[in-house]
């Protein structure tokens, strides 16, 4: 399908507003001017709705087709809370509004929201204090390091070091390194946190240590209790990564369990969309130690019940964003979050990890599961048997997006040999499970009979598999043809 | 429950595979004494209760008033079709483009992105997106500080002073030094920042139009910092792109801006999108995603995520950028935006937002006592108004009216207590600006 640009009809009539009277070269020197166009498209509304609505065509989502990516939490996002968070109250607030004499005024519901926000996270997570500010999960990781530094810095013990465990996420370690550390990695066993590999390299230069529980393997951390005894007593900060939420609520109160510091993936847990990548919302929550180190602002509610946004905070680490962070995504989050309670939060973790469970079991006899045991939300099992015919992973992958699934994570984690990582999610019917496990039978089956009908998908999709290679070296990521 | 399925038949059913005789046996595995002690979250509400619970929290806040604030983030008028096609789910309930086959309406919509920003700022490669502008500020001086291996950045006072504080939280612990050049009656101080860019400077960071809405250029020191092997960096504003002298043709190395002005809500903040561009010579060390071109076996065109070696789920925390989920569906939104309103719509917009900037300050200035903090240099669609008296008490006496004046510079900028930052858009209507006027004069 051609690109837009290429659709382009010079003097074609969009959505214009009316004739200035002046030019800008009215005010400004000529010098200081474009002086020539940006050939951007210039077409007719219906053009660019035709436009949008094809490519939206070539798209799978969670609306259109089960989604079982891994470590992604790919569940379904009720539709009442995109209406909530586009009321024109919240949606046409202007971010510096706060910062005018009287500002507050005229943004108390926006304030009492994001106050609200931050009680009910720490609710469920049985942190002491919360920020909003992060835009992400990763950006959380990066706010949460800070803090870390922050508070070791101000104890007079500045140090060097944050462990991650292989089996982290990859944004663990690329945060870590952000926020100035050195990062040591730490062999897993058994799919889990050795406490023994982790006290070896515990000295006196690590600031932190930074878990997901479940892990990326889906399993629960089992050796918690000893490696937070670990952690006190070499001054460690514990971090969570909550990415994975979405399998403990109700079950496991990171506040509760020891840790620091943790940071939320509102866009997994907690029901808001993905968008095609973002934009995501990663709340960090924090121990009381850490509280005089969150991000400015913070909501203030005093004794007569009224909101406003404090700045003074002389230990914090500064600004992490330039207000509130993605307000936007945080009001979905707020609605469904009161939409479902803590009974409703409780039985999204169970449902979601009785469907990994169920998965798990349907599958055991077809791929091998590296650590077979219960799991949490997701489990990652290995098409490495699947190799000795010549399939991989990747054409498994390819092969049940042919049958209108998306793929399971596969390119992660880095520690399971041709991974396959499958994370259903509570919102996915039974059905769709079953039938899921029926045309992922089928495709197994056809790997030892016709291994070349799954290495050859997709057949079904507006393309075929795309040269990688060629798109690397050839660096076209402009359209110079349109 | 909402949103779950299962009956409890299919419970049962699934249980009984499973080999389990409860659910609570799947969590068997988190240790009793770290169950937790209390999960009292209120209970659930009905969708209508929600619904009528957040209205009234929105109807609380004031979005009634004729409002003159910006400082970066701009109220633009945005086409109905915008939002019709932003709400199909193939685009917002997608995830990241890791399967580029069942993406390829994400991927070309990235492709396309990239290639707008591109031309609207003159610079030859361009990402997916990072947060907002505030980050791809700080995203860019850590190119620089990549590709020069120097620790020093110049910074203009001039630019927002919120990005500014949202730099110096990143770099506090990475021992780089932050030098800031004053700005002079808000204009950029070229002689002293031409002055501050040397042999040991990694990054010389400049934003046009700049924080008090003055437009120069930038050429000359550009042209000094390639001298120096430096890299110049110019935070920008899409709207006004369309009209100005672009980052490209004075030498810009990076542009990076708040994309906020392109299509998307005020929202209080965000979701916002930081729009990323740069040289060739620097792309592998831009963060974040970029879609290329390329073809399938059987030669037909599509798209993919590449460069991938540069990001973090294979690099690690040897990563350009921890960044991972980023702003997609505000990047669409802002393609989106730019198709509908086009070539000469942006421009449009463009104009009649400098034409009533323009308009406004002849207004105000002649209400006597008021002048512009700087008279000698041209602006765009925003201005700064010096008062008799404190900008502060400008802004309160005008909210009693229904007008949010501007805002006030004294809380960043000590001395200039008596300044207020007054933008326009199209939006804004010649007896709109003539009442702010006729409210300022009475104010005073
Ligand atoms: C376990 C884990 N940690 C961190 C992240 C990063 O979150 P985000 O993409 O919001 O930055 C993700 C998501 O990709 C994740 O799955």
């Amino acid at each position: 399908m051609s690109t837009v640009f290429a659709k382009s009809v010079p003097g074609r009539e969009g959505v214009w507003p009316e004739k200035p009277r002046t030019e800008p070269v009215d005010f400004i020197p000529e010098g200081l001017l474009r002086g020539r166009d940006a050939n951007l498209p210039s077409l007719s509304e219906l053009d660019v709705v035709r436009h949008f609505t094809r490519l939206s065509s070539k798209n799978y989502g969670v609306d259109s087709n089960f989604y079982p990516l891994g470590s992604c939490t790919m569940k379904y996002n009720p539709k009442f809370t995109e209406e909530v968070a586009a009321l024109p109250g919240f949606s046409r607030l202007h971010p510096l509004a706060p910062q005018l004499p009287g500002g507050g005024d005229m943004v108390p519901g926006a304030l009492e929201v994001m106050y609200e926000t931050e009680q009910l996270l720490c609710q469920i997570t049985g942190m002491a204090a919360f920020t909003l500010h992060p835009m992400a999960g990763a950006h959380g990781e990066l706010t949460g390091a800070l803090m870390m530094a922050a508070y070791h810095a101000d104890k007079g013990h500045a140090k060097t070091k944050i462990i991650c465990p292989d089996s982290a996420h990859g944004t663990n370690p690329a945060s870590a390194a952000i926020a100035g550390y050195e990062v040591v990695s730490i062999a897993s066993k058994d799919g889990i946190i050795d406490p023994e590999a982790l006290a070896a390299v515990l000295d006196d230069q690590v600031a932190g240590v930074m878990m997901t529980v479940p892990n990326t393997l889906g399993l629960f951390e089992r050796h918690l209790p000893r490696i937070v005894e670990l952690c006190r007593a070499a001054d460690a900060l514990l971090y969570y990564d909550g990415a994975n939420l979405n399998a403990i609520l109700g079950k496991l109160r990171v506040g509760d369990a020891g840790f620091d510091v943790v940071h939320l993936n509102l866009h997994k847990t907690f029901g808001t969309p993905h968008g095609g990548g973002g934009p995501g919302s990663g709340p960090v929550g924090v121990s009381e130690r850490l509280i005089p180190y969150l991000p400015i602002s913070r909501v203030f509610k005093d004794e007569a019940g009224r909101f406003s946004l404090r700045y003074d905070y002389p230990k914090s680490i500064g600004y992490v964003a330039p207000f509130y962070g993605n307000f936007g995504v945080m009001l979905k989050a707020y609605a469904y979050i009161l939409r479902l309670g803590g009974e409703g939060l409780t039985r999204v973790s169970e449902n979601a990890v009785l469907a990994a469970n169920y998965l798990r079991k349907r599958l055991d006899d077809l791929l091998d599961v590296p650590f077979d045991r219960t799991c949490m939300h997701e489990f990652v099992a290995s098409a490495e048997r699947q190799g000795k015919n010549g399939v991989h992973a990747l054409d498994i992958a390819k092969a049940l997006l042919d049958r209108g699934y998306h793929a399971p994570t596969i390119y992660f984690p880095l520690i399971v040999k041709e991974a396959i990582m499958i994370e259903p999610t509570e919102t996915e019917s039974k059905d769709t499970l079953d039938a899921f496990v029926t045309d992922l039978r089928e495709i197994l089956a056809l790997a030892e009979t016709n291994p070349a009908a799954i290495t050859a998908a997709p057949v079904t999709l507006p393309v075929g598999r795309l040269d990688e290679t060629r798109a690397a070296r050839a660096m076209e990521i402009t359209d110079d043809l349109g | 429950m909402p949103y779950i399925p299962h009956t409890p038949d299919e419970v049962r059913e699934m249980l009984d595979v499973i080999g389990a005789a409860s659910i609570d046996e799947l969590f068997a595995e988190i240790p009793a004494e770290l169950r937790p002690k209390s999960f009292d979250v209120p209970p659930g509400l009905t969708e209508m209760e929600v619904r009528r619970r957040l209205e009234r929290l929105a109807a609380k806040n004031r979005t009634d008033m004729s409002s003159f604030l910006g400082g970066g983030f701009y109220d633009h008028y945005v086409p109905s079709a915008a939002d019709m096609l932003l709400a199909r789910g193939e685009f917002y309930t997608a995830y990241t483009p890791y399967q580029p086959e069942a993406s390829q309406g994400t991927l070309q919509a990235i492709f396309e992105y990239q290639t707008a920003v591109a031309r609207l700022f003159e610079m030859e490669c361009a990402n997916a997106g990072v947060y907002d502008g505030g980050t791809a500020l700080y995203e860019a001086v850590m190119m620089a500080v990549r590709h020069t291996r120097r620790k020093k950045v110049v910074v203009s006072e001039a630019v927002n002073p919120i990005y500014r504080i949202v730099l110096a939280t990143y770099t506090k612990n990475l021992r780089l030094t932050l030098v800031t050049v004053p700005h002079m009656r808000g204009s950029d101080d070229m002689a002293a920042l031409t002055q501050a860019v040397d042999a040991e400077t990694a990054a010389v960071v400049v934003q046009n139009p700049n924080f008090f809405g003055t437009i120069q250029d930038f050429t000359s020191l550009f042209s000094t910092a390639r001298d120096q092997g430096a890299v110049s960096i110019l935070s920008g504003y899409p709207v006004l792109q369309t009209v100005l002298k672009t980052p490209g043709a004075m030498g810009a190395d990076i542009a990076t801006a708040e994309g906020q002005s392109l299509g998307l809500p005020l929202s209080f903040g965000g979701p916002y999108l930081g729009i990323m561009t740069c040289r060739k010579a620097l792309v592998r060390q831009m963060p974040g995603r970029i879609a290329g071109r390329t073809a399938d076996a059987s030669g037909r065109t599509g798209y993919v995520l590449t460069l991938q070696a540069r990001e973090q789920h294979i690099r690690r925390q040897k990563a350009t950028s921890n960044i991972c989920s980023n702003q997609a569906l505000c990047a669409l939104r802002a393609l989106v935006n730019l198709c509908l309103t086009g070539e000469e719509g942006l421009t449009r917009q463009a104009a009649l937002s400098i034409e009533n900037a323009h308009y406004a300050a002849m207004r105000l200035c002649c209400i006597p006592e008021i002048t512009l903090l700087n008279r000698d240099l041209p602006y765009g669609n925003e201005f700064t108004a010096v008062f008799p008296i404190n900008a502060k008490k400008i802004v309160r006496a005008l909210a009693d009216e229904g007008i949010v004046a501007g805002f006030p510079l004294g809380r960043y900028y000590p001395g200039l207590e008596n300044a207020l930052l007054v933008c326009c858009t199209e939006k804004h209507g010649r007896d709109e600006i003539d009442r702010l006027a006729r409210k300022v004069e009475k104010a005073l």
